[in-house]
């Protein structure tokens, strides 16, 4: 790790320092999965860039171009700003909730009038900000009493609860994840969660029968047999691991899946892109995109492992395992071990707020990196 | 101090616990990678061929049928080029607006439309649904170019079904038509929905299913999850069915249905050396086309009305007693039995059996006859006599050798054939014993007996050959000759002489010589059966002329014979139901029989029948379909037959038949037989 970074840093005599600055690792293997994303979109299209590649190339340009600008951020400045804006996305919540109320139907998007935002997206990121803040202000000592847990609890929990109403499964699950992921690396009992793990599976139940709507209900029981509903929701599933399951170890070859050319795969360029990838690029395309992920991901945690400050350690294992998030519960409904959450699959699927969102994560990511690397410099 | 211990702590705990993060998501990551390498690697078989079922639809195509071809070649059934146009429910985007054109542009009836409105809620997205099938090229054309704003209609080229003889064949053919939702779930097969397939559904085209039917084609095409066709894969052509052939002479099966004319009844020909079934006629019939196209709730109406029953095939499943036409027969046996040919016995138009009076059709009796002059002359007396001193079990035996209340192998479904009573078939089935009179009435056909018109050919065509002969209809194997029946040559000499002078030596059947064939004459016996119990109120007023009785009370008209009689080759018989006249059998038959020798005098005599008669089968069948309709003016029901109905009519149509030609035990004791002649 320190190697690679000395070499970018001091290797390339002839390139300009700030460009030499950029941690070229990282976007490297950015732009490998954004690319090899496009050539997805392209092969979705039907063999074009409309109209999917074109859009989510410039999409993509324009938020990594951001997340490098968010890299130059001081770390001080997030510090600052994460429970202002925690407390300005959980209200943006509370009106998404208002106005879905006044509609007569329930709805996830904000309308400001010049544009539409969807608080939930925003939250990802906000819940491991406030969070690490949390932890961040509250005194060493403190870590394993009772006002460790139940502050941060309730943060959690008013968002999370705020989203299901919504209702949103998919988003609720990554915030809750993500929030834990902070909780547990913070430094909490290791019997909490266990204890809650115990919980979940004695509430899990419950929360079926009484907390989920019956859409969700639905998903749920189609998830554990998606054979019973072939041409309804289950449809999604089987379809999905017929395109993953024919393609094979090799694929079918680049433009040649029928399972996403000839429309049987829904959602082939948004949620289930996996499965048209995995079509034509078979079990080694797979291992590929989930290796590479799976180094983006460990690259996040080290970069927080590596950082000096309690907050930006905390953030950066969050942030990381939120993308880890991700990408793992598309992954695993695309292959049906999960239900269908609507979660997409980051830098691949077609889609902004997705790509906004982890692309911010990494511009954070980068920005502790840069810290942790002007420490080591000097 | 302590508090810097512990940060370092915490520090020091959160690597540990960013490790056990960091394993776990690497753990997950193998996990997510091996459950793809199960699917793609341990499943891909299994979710390859999920993806080819996807991608790939299989269109069935229907088998072309079989022909049914007569013994020299002629088709009886064979398939013509049909334009059909279909629907794909899954492609329909606006059904109503769609359905409309197709109405304009293919004049669909509103029974058109109601159909397939029911076929389109039965059927699945894929399977297509017949909208319209034998149109015309400029309908068909209509449809096909304006394809582009029809989404989900389907132009096919199809075959059906043809019967160049029409109602001629009817009875034997049968018909063809859709398969039924019961056919389809009992064979899981998909060619039963494949529209255009048709498979047999009476007589032939049923029992034969299996040779016509044929292998199906299949054509493959890529489609999209919508249904939309991408390219056509491969195209495997059907495999025909195999052609069948019959013993049939169409020429003369088509003739013998003409020669009917507006009669009610059957003709079986048989050539009496080999069994072939030369021409099998049940008339009147339904024209087996229509059946096949699927026929309309008011045609079937006026058919299951008819009184003169054209949907049941009469030559198999009527039964008549057989009256004076066993008498060749029947004479056979008394010669057997030891009694002299020239032995007279004296007719003096009654016979008193016990307590009851049996009269001769001659009301003033014959005087003496002998064997020869009682069978020409028809006289009941004489055989009356014979009966009372032998007892009707003599007869049973050389009555059953002749085939009568036998069982033949032939490829029809329903087959009734009749009874040949003795004394112990009539204790087992009515706890009865036999009596004279029941023996008296046998013995010129009436009482228990009772036959169908193939059995009296193959009775006159063991008679004409003295040979077992057995009656075949398909005509597969080489014909082996029948095994002999070992009668006296002398004994069977006299039985023809007796049949040859009903004829042509002054008998009954003078009015069915031959005429016009020197050389060939031809040899028989009339008769008549009785339907109606006789009263007593009537024969002391008289009986009345058939003319003025209802038709179904109107006796049947009978004749049996064979030609040429001096060495007889082909076997008639000929039942002419509630004909109204005695003699109107024999010169149907004889007419038959002639066009075998000389066709273009036989169509001769034909001519001015058909014109008395308002022209041949097809014109008037037309006509009264005609008249019918415009008797039914009120309006047309829309909801057509299904082959259900179909089926489940005939057979009321056939039991009803049965109980009206049942004999009335009361009839058989009743001692009133004198309608024989």
């Amino acid at each position: 790790m320190k190697r690679i970074n000395q070499t970018t840093s001091h290797g390339l005599g002839f390139v300009p320092a700030p460009l030499a600055k950029l941690p070229w690792r990282v976007l490297f293997l950015l732009l490998a999965i954004g690319g090899f994303g496009l050539v997805v979109l392209f092969s979705a299209a039907g063999g074009s860039v409309q109209p999917w590649a074109s859009r989510q190339g410039i999409a993509f340009a324009v938020f990594l171009l951001a997340a490098i600008g968010i890299s130059r951020v001081r770390m001080s400045f997030w510090q600052g700003v994460a429970l202002p804006a925690y407390a300005v996305i959980t209200i943006m919540l509370v009106l998404v909730e208002l106005a879905g109320a006044v509609r007569g139907g329930s709805q996830r998007w904000l309308d400001l009038g010049f544009i539409r935002v969807q608080p939930s997206e925003f939250m990802k990121p906000a819940i491991v900000l406030a969070l690490a803040r949390f932890y961040d202000l509250l005194p060493a000592g403190e870590i394993r009493r009772f006002g460790a847990v139940w502050p941060a609890a309730a943060m959690l929990g008013v968002p999370v609860v705020l989203v299901m109403l919504q209702p949103d499964l998919g988003t609720a699950l990554m915030i809750t994840a993500g929030g834990l992921t902070v909780m547990f690396l913070a430094g909490l009992p290791i019997r909490l969660f266990l204890g809650g793990a115990l919980g979940l599976a004695i509430a899990a139940p419950l929360a079926f029968n009484f907390l989920l709507h019956e859409y969700q209900r639905n998903r749920v029981l189609i998830f554990m047999n998606p054979e019973s509903d072939p041409l309804g929701t289950g449809y999604h599933i089987s379809q999905s691991k017929i395109a993953i399951g024919s393609g094979g170890i090799f694929g079918k070859g680049f433009l040649n899946g029928t399972q996403s050319h000839l429309d049987y795969l829904p959602e082939g360029h948004t949620d289930f892109v996996f499965a048209t990838m995995a079509e034509e690029w078979g079990l080694i395309g797979g291992v590929l995109l989930i290796t590479a992920f799976i180094l983006l991901v460990r690259w996040g945690v080290g970069v927080g492992v590596r950082a000096e400050n309690r907050f930006s350690k905390l953030v950066a294992g969050g942030l990381a395992t939120t993308i880890f998030f991700y990408v793992a519960i598309n992954l695993a409904m695309v292959m049906g071990l999960a239900p269908v959450v609507g979660i997409p699959l980051p830098l691949v699927s077609y889609g902004g707020s997705a790509q906004m969102t982890v692309l911010g994560c990494i511009g954070i990511l980068m920005a502790i990196d840069r810290e942790n690397r002007d420490r080591v410099r000097f | 101090m302590s508090r810097i211990v512990t940060e370092a702590a915490q520090a020091f705990s959160f690597s540990r616990r960013a490790m056990v993060l960091g394993g776990a998501q690497v753990a997950v990551g193998v996990v997510l990678a091996g459950r793809m390498a199960w699917l793609s690697v341990a499943e891909n078989e299994r979710y390859n061929l999920l993806a080819e079922s996807n991608r790939v639809n299989l269109t069935m195509i229907p088998p072309r049928r079989g022909w049914i071809i007569d013994r020299h070649g002629a088709p009886i059934a064979n398939n013509r080029t049909d334009f059909r146009v279909d629907l794909i429910p899954d492609r329909l985007e606006d059904r109503d607006r769609v359905l409309g054109e197709l109405r304009q542009l293919l004049a669909l009836t509103p029974e058109d439309m109601a159909r397939i409105q029911t076929d389109l809620k039965r059927a699945g997205n894929f399977t297509p649904v017949q909208v319209a099938e034998n149109l015309d090229w400029e309908r068909f054309a209509a449809v096909s170019v304006r394809l582009p704003e029809l989404p989900g209609v389907q132009p096919t080229r199809g075959f059906s079904r043809s019967y160049p003889a029409g109602a001629a064949v009817a009875h034997l053919t049968g018909y063809v038509g859709a398969a039924t939702a019961e056919q389809f779930k009992e064979t899981r097969d998909p060619l039963m929905v494949t529209p255009g397939f048709k498979l047999g559904k009476d007589g032939l085209e049923k029992t034969l299913e299996s040779q016509l039917r044929g292998t199906a084609g299949a054509k493959r095409v890529e489609v999209t999850a919508r249904g939309q066709i991408v390219r056509e894969l491969e195209t495997r052509p059907d495999k025909q069915g195999r052609n069948v052939r019959l013993t049939i002479d169409l020429g003369l099966q088509e003739y013998a249905a003409r020669r009917f004319g507006p009669n009610s009844g059957s003709a079986v020909v048989m050539d009496a050396v080999t069994g072939d079934v030369l021409a099998m006629v049940s008339m009147p019939a339904y024209d087996p086309n229509s059946f096949s196209d699927g026929i309309g709730r008011l045609e079937w109406k006026m058919l299951s009305g008819d009184d003169h029953i054209p949907l049941m095939n009469k030559t198999l499943q009527g039964l008549y007693p057989p009256g004076s036409t066993v008498k060749p027969m029947h004479a056979l046996a008394i010669l057997r039995a030891g009694i002299d040919p020239h032995r007279r016995v004296n007719c003096s138009g009654v016979l008193q059996v016990g307590t009851g009076r049996f009269h001769c059709h001659k009301r003033g009796g014959h005087g003496p006859l002998d064997m020869v002059g009682a069978v020409a002359q028809s006289c009941d007396i004489y055989f009356y006599t014979m009966a009372r001193e032998l007892g009707y079990d003599t007869f049973a035996t050389t009555v059953r050798q002749m085939g009568l209340g036998q069982k033949f192998e032939l490829p029809f479904q329903s087959q009734r054939y009749g009874t040949v009573p003795d004394s112990a078939w009539k204790l087992r089935k009515y706890k009865q014993k036999w009596t004279v009179a029941d023996s008296v009435n046998a013995s010129i056909g009436q009482g228990y007996v009772l036959t169908n018109p193939l059995q009296l050919a193959v009775m006159a065509a063991r008679l004409a050959q003295g040979r077992e002969v057995v009656p075949r209809l398909l005509l597969d194997t080489p014909h082996t000759p029948a095994p002999s029946m070992g009668i006296d040559p002398e004994m069977l000499a006299t039985v023809h002489k007796a049949t040859w002078a009903v004829v042509n030596g002054g008998g009954t059947g003078g009015r069915s010589r031959f005429q016009g064939l020197p050389g060939i004459e031809l040899a028989g016996k009339t008769g008549t059966a009785q339907v109606r119990r006789i009263t007593m109120a009537e024969r002391r007023t008289g009986v009345l002329g058939d003319g003025a009785i209802p038709f179904r009370m109107r006796d049947h008209s009978l004749f049996i014979g064979y030609a040429p009689a001096a060495a007889p080759r082909y076997a008639v018989s000929v039942v002419l139901e509630h004909s109204g006249h005695i003699y109107t059998a024999a010169p149907i038959a004889s007419d038959i029989l002639s066009w075998l020798f000389d066709r273009d005098k036989a169509m001769a005599r034909l001519e001015p029948l058909e014109r008395e008669w308002g022209g041949d089968v097809q014109t008037r069948m037309a006509a009264q379909w005609n008249t019918f309709q415009a008797e039914q003016a009120a309006p047309v029901a829309s909801v057509p037959a299904t082959p259900a109905d179909v089926e489940s009519a005939t057979n009321n149509v056939v039991d009803s038949a049965a109980n009206q030609s049942q004999p009335d035990p009361a009839v058989a004791q009743s001692n009133v037989t004198d309608r024989t002649e």
